[in-house]
């Protein structure tokens, strides 16, 4: 079991996925414990079929575990998203094309059963500017880079302010520097919002530089191999990187991806 | 010489501009190179024409046809009305239709799978053998032409828009997922703005077909219409009348064409294909 602390904002107990089809069963994850205290920042890291992705959707309610309880916000995931608690970033923006940047950002307080029309504290435009986007609210995504759609699916996933932010490799298809400023202002909105987020990536420095804790997952079947404390502290800029302890985590990582 | 690379660090030019600078040169329009191009074709139909002095009613010089059409304008227009209803309102019957059942469809798995092949059998049959059985059904006035223009217009909509309402992107479906999205959000905010594409190009192929169909109505008979002047030009061997009615059907056709891609243009506003 995996602890992090008490009144977990998520709580998976002997979660096993497996998916069935016509050539037989695979079983992408296998009997994961785990519990993320509110406000945290936890990677997931692994080798590419190790589950994280579907460690991602089965808290977001996209996919029902095979075996054990997922426990998201003391409930069921479907409560928790049903009450406008997850938001979700994709590894493509998943921008609708025909909808400008402040339109996208506003697309969830139009649809579902809690629809507000209008949004909290934060309106769309004050998110817009806080990811970096002031200016731009009525370009069209084929009108924004890369790194720009990115920016607006993020603004998109708090507009809800949610509780929980789950985010599917959200930038791994950008370059790297762009890549670096993103990951520096990902922390900083962790920090303005407060919001737990779970992160998977294939990037060992990317996730050493924004985790508190990182869990690293083994592959066939997917399953904890251990969970990483990195406690170097906040804010960090991005010279962190250079710095003996930063090296000492990354490495330790790379030896344990070598063994999953 | 040492084989060390070697790199020259830019400095700002320092030269005050006199003049704006020059934008990049603008490509040069090339809108006149098809008028250009039939001005020649038709300069050279002209002077083959009385090279070998062909008879008028085999081919008529592009004079003759334009002094044809000047004279008898009022009487092509008292004939082009009848045809334009015809193809307007069977574009707008056809693709209701077409857009109805695409919806129906994509609800329905079940009626898809039982009506779907009936629709691509049905759309095998050449519109000239479809006429004269709706001729006989809907009789010989303006309806049973409406009919064979929606006809005509039915499948390519019907087809393109099945594919456009179904070709969401699974990433997005997964968003509204997320968002706790009802059928209804999904289908007004995902399934049909993604279709728009999809049925734009079906919409300019029926623009054209849909003239087609209310001209063919109209050999298998009537009264008035450019399908039926065109019969009658060439049973009287009228062949500049012949000329010029395939010239007014030509340029309403062209004219409907235009109209939808200026729709397509203003609607579709954003780079298609483009998802992420």
């Amino acid at each position: 079991m995996s602890t992090l602390g008490t009144a977990p904002a998520v709580r998976l107990e002997g979660a096993t996925v497996r998916f069935t089809s016509e050539r037989g069963s695979v079983t992408a994850l296998d009997n994961v414990a785990l519990q993320i205290p509110p406000g945290g920042f936890i990677s997931l890291l692994g080798p590419s079929g190790c589950g994280k992705s579907t460690l991602l959707r089965l808290v977001a309610d996209l996919v029902p575990p095979t075996l054990g309880t997922v426990t998201v916000l003391g409930g069921p995931p479907e409560t928790a998203r049903l009450n406008r608690e997850l938001g979700f970033v994709f590894q493509d923006a998943t921008l609708l094309p025909w909808r400008s940047a402040l339109e996208n950002v506003r697309l969830p307080l139009e649809v579902g059963p809690k629809k507000r029309g209008r949004a909290g504290s934060r309106s769309p435009e004050d998110l817009l500017r806080l990811v970096g986007l002031g200016g731009r609210e009525n370009a069209l995504p084929h009108e924004l880079s890369g790194g720009m759609r990115q920016r607006v699916a993020i603004a998109r996933a708090l507009v809800s302010e949610p509780r929980i932010l789950l985010m599917d490799e959200p930038f791994g298809a950008l370059d790297e520097i762009t890549r670096d400023t993103l990951n520096e202002e990902l922390l900083r909105i962790w920090q303005e919002t407060g919001t737990t987020i779970l992160f998977v990536t294939h990037s060992i420095p990317e996730a050493v530089f924004l985790s508190q804790y990182i869990l690293v997952l083994a592959t066939n079947p997917g399953r904890v191999r251990e969970l990483v404390e990195c406690g170097l502290p906040y804010p960090r800029p991005l010279s962190v990187r250079e710095t003996p302890e930063f090296i000492r985590i990354a490495s330790h990582l790379r030896a344990l991806l070598q063994t999953c | 010489m040492a084989d060390k690379p070697s790199a020259v660090i830019a400095q700002p030019a320092v030269t005050v501009m006199e003049r704006a600078p020059a934008g990049p040169a603008r490509p040069r329009s090339q809108a006149w190179l098809p008028f250009a191009a039939a001005a020649v074709l038709l300069a050279a139909w002209q002077i083959l024409a009385q090279v070998f002095s062909l008879p008028v009613y085999i081919a008529p010089t592009p004079v003759q046809v334009a002094r044809t059409l000047i004279i008898e304008l009022p009487m092509l227009l008292r004939n082009f009305v009848p045809t334009a209803v015809e193809s307007l309102v069977g574009f707008v019957v056809g693709n209701t239709i077409a857009i109805v059942v695409a919806v129906v469809f994509v609800h329905s798995k079940r009626l898809e799978a039982a009506l779907y092949p009936i629709a691509v059998f049905v759309n095998t049959i050449p519109i000239l053998a479809k006429a004269p059985i709706l001729v006989l059904i809907f009789g010989l006035g303006m309806t049973s032409k409406v009919v064979i223009a929606a006809f005509i217009c039915f499948f390519p909509t019907l087809a393109n828009m099945v594919r456009g309402l179904t070709s969401v992107n699974p990433q997005s479906l997964e968003l509204m997922r997320v968002l706790s999205a009802s059928k209804s959000e999904i289908f007004w905010k995902l399934r049909v703005p993604s279709s728009l594409p999809f049925l734009f190009s079906a919409l300019k192929i029926a623009s054209t077909t849909s003239v087609l169909g209310a001209i063919v109505g109209e050999w298998i008979g009537a009264d008035l219409g450019l399908g039926a002047l065109i019969i009658e030009a060439t049973h009287n061997f009228r062949s500049p009348l012949l000329y010029a009615t395939v010239f007014v059907s030509s340029a309403w056709a062209v004219v409907f064409f235009a109209v939808v891609s200026f729709a397509e243009r203003r609607i579709v506003t954003w780079k298609q294909g483009e998802v992420s």
